[in-house]
């Protein structure tokens, strides 16, 4: 069961819903309607499964329904049509005073420009949520206190909001949707009105906040970069539409139309692309028990140079060259094992292209990918690491 | 021409709500007249000298040193010319009908902030009421209830409602999309974001309505006096009458000395809440 769900969605903003909804059902463009009717569609069919503990980030274009999408979560913007769930509840159908209930313990959000109470200390926006459930002011004192600690902001807590600064009004903003400990994080475009070198420190802390929390975080954004980094799945939108959801590296290498290949084409792809995707299954390796014959004969059948040598668990063990394993079986030795070494590049599989790039470049061997057990699970050659930046093909053709 | 008989229809309008609202307007006549001579007697009661003194430490605990000062001069000086009861008898007229002003004003502001429909009803009365002049409210005051203070009362209260009404709704309504989002994506009540959110972010707007309302309210002083509710009215009014400038012009001092205490004294409340 995912934790948010969003079933056939429609938020259409103006005069004839129902119309809209009809010639939208027909295929007609979100302009034409709009030019028709006078209704603007703000979301347009969407359909989403959110799991438990996932940062699930929703991107496209200004203007794309992102916005009006979230708010419709916690009805801050009324869905004209479809669900929207939330553990199994249907939170489109509550009434008020349930929905306050959810917005109270269920759901924190943080908005993009901050959206603070400047009538308010930093500590007392932070109470805000927990004032609003009537928790006890010592209580909502100490949580306060807590959340604005988790975030970095101790000892602001009398300042007044316009007396921080962007990046600090927006850790209050954080501070204060954490402090009723909700299980889900809704944050539209919640680090875009800040600069980018701040904004990739607020990134960094928000991972590492998340790496505890484990909350359900749906962010929005129309940052590729910031949605690669930060999601687990990611839902591209346009025209209100949902036209693909993925994970960082399914929406860069498969595209599912112009629109998000348009959308991928600049992104810095050695950010995101994984060692993994990028590696090629090694078939050829020898066993440390093999004898320097057979390595050889490998080498050539796949015309090689070295060849990685692991144990009967796939163990990593080292590299043989050729030139080493000919002399071996010239002097008629039983085992390569005099001539196995150590000396070549390794990187995990989780492991970004832009951090193998000096590696590959520095060997004259592969990168060996070894998991955490230093099983042996595939080599990348230099090659692929040029294309994998470069975007030409995914997987292991080489 | 042809000719429609509004005036007729007004006169018949007004006379059918004497005829038949009689107790109400008794009920709005006690009420007045009560508060006002409540006013006049505590403000009254005490030495003049000593209530300037007391007003004049207020004035300086709300609006600094120099408006202390100006207020102990200012009111000394219209005691000097003779004019405090008339000050006092001003002075509770209209904190009278300002403060009924704002007990009415205030909650429809809040209303026209909240809804367009009251909003689009409300407007449009506003509007009559700030151009229509007011010496037409006179007219009707008089007719309800007679001469002397309440029907003065009466005239400042309509007259002096609009700014807070209007700058209320203005000071919600300015009140920034996502703080409000904010305030309601956490659950809030609409009495708690009415309270904990719109009204303490709209407070220095609401608070210049205030400062609003008691200039236009004080304003009303000379037309009160001239349907007899006395006041520093009265010596301009009979000054006027009469030819004798030189106490036109004393009673218009001191109305000109009340309006800059008041002025300086509310505005200063609003600059001390936008803090
Ligand atoms: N209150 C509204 N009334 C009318 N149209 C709206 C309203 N809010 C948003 N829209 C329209 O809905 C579409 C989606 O807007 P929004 O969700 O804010 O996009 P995004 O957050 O992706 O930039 C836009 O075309 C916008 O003009
Ligand atoms: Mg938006």
């Amino acid at each position: 069961m995912a934790h948010v769900e969003i079933k056939n969605l429609y938020k259409i903003f103006g005069p004839n819903p129902k119309k809209a909804l009809e010639l939208t059902k027909e295929g007609m463009s979100k302009d034409e309607i709009l030019e028709k009717t006078g209704n603007t569609i703000g979301v347009n069919n969407a359909s989403l499964a959110v799991e438990k503990g996932e940062t699930f980030v929703v991107m496209g274009l200004s203007g794309s329904g992102k916005s009006t999408l979230i708010r419709c979560l916690n009805r801050l913007i009324e869905p004209s049509f479809g669900e929207v769930f939330v553990d199994d509840e249907e939170i489109t159908k509550v009434d008020q005073e349930k929905l306050r209930e959810i917005r109270r313990k269920k759901m924190g959000m943080v908005f993009q420009n901050f959206g603070l109470f400047p009538h308010r200390t930093v500590c007392a926006n932070v109470e805000y949520g927990l004032e609003v459930q009537g928790v006890t002011p010592e209580k909502r004192r100490e949580k306060a206190y807590e959340a604005l600690e988790l975030v970095g902001l101790k000892g602001y807590e009398e300042s007044k909001p316009d007396q921080l600064s962007g990046g600090m009004q927006q850790r209050v903003g954080l501070a204060r949707a954490l402090a009723t400990d909700p299980e889900i994080l809704l944050m539209d475009e919640a680090f875009s009105a800040l600069d980018p070198l701040i904004r990739k420190d607020m990134q960094d802390e928000l991972l590492l906040l998340q790496e505890k929390m484990q909350k359900t975080i749906i962010f929005i954004t129309h940052d590729l970069d910031e949605a690669l980094k930060i999601g687990d799945r990611i839902a591209v939108m346009k025209d209100g539409e949902v036209v693909q959801v993925g994970t960082p590296e399914g929406i860069l290498t498969e595209p599912a139309n112009d629109y998000v290949r348009d959308f991928v084409e600049n992104v810095d792809r050695s950010k995101v692309i994984k060692a993994e995707s990028i590696m090629r299954k090694a078939d050829a390796v020898v066993d440390t028990k093999d004898g320097p014959k057979s390595a050889v004969r490998k080498m050539k059948n796949e015309n090689i140079s070295s060849i990685f040598v692991v144990d009967k668990s796939r163990k990593l063990k080292g590299i043989v060259d050729i030139e080493d394993a000919m002399k071996l079986a010239d002097k008629g030795e039983k085992s390569i094992e005099s001539a196995v070494h150590q000396g070549y590049p390794t990187a995990g599989p989780d492991e970004l292209i832009i951090d193998l790039l000096p590696k590959a470049t520095d060997s004259k061997y592969p990168i060996a990918v070894v998991d955490d057990e230093n099983r042996f699970l595939g080599i990348i050659v230099r090659v692929a690491v040029i294309s994998g930046i470069m975007g030409e093909g995914g997987n292991n053709d080489v | 021409m042809f000719n429609f008989p509004i005036g007729d229809l007004f006169d018949t309008l007004v006379r059918f709500l004497r005829d038949n609202l009689g107790p109400v307007f008794d009920g709005i006549s006690w009420v007045l007249d009560t508060l006002i001579s409540g006013f006049e007697f505590v403000i009254g009661v005490a030495p003049a000298i000593v209530t300037i003194v007391i007003f004049a430490l207020l004035a300086w605990k709300a609006a600094g040193k120099g408006i202390g000062i100006f207020t102990l001069v200012g009111l000394v000086l219209i005691d000097a010319m003779g004019l405090w009861t008339n000050a006092v008898e001003t002075l509770s007229l209209v904190l009278v009908s300002a403060l009924i002003a704002l007990v009415i004003g205030i909650p429809l502001g809040i209303v026209a902030s909240r809804s367009h429909k009251a909003d689009n009803l409300i407007r449009p009365v506003l509007d009559f009421m700030q151009t229509m002049p007011a010496f037409v409210y006179l007219i009707p005051a008089v007719f309800f209830f007679g001469l002397g203070k309440v029907p003065g009362a009466v005239a400042t209260i309509i007259f002096s409602m609009p700014p807070v009404v209007r700058l209320t709704n203005l000071g919600i309504r300015q009140v920034p999309v996502n703080v409000e989002e904010a305030g309601r994506s956490f659950g809030s009540t609409p009495k708690q974001m009415l309270f904990k959110i719109q009204l303490p972010i709209a407070l220095p707007t609401i608070l210049a309505g205030v400062n609003q309302t008691i200039m236009l309210a004080l304003s009303m002083v000379v037309i009160s006096a001239m349907i007899g509710a006395q006041g520093l009215g009265s010596p301009v009014y009979s000054g006027i009458q009469n030819l004798r400038i030189g106490q036109g012009f004393e009673g218009g001092l001191a109305v000109v000395i009340l309006a800059m205490i008041l002025d300086r004294v509310t505005q200063a409340l609003g600059d001390s809440s936008s803090k």
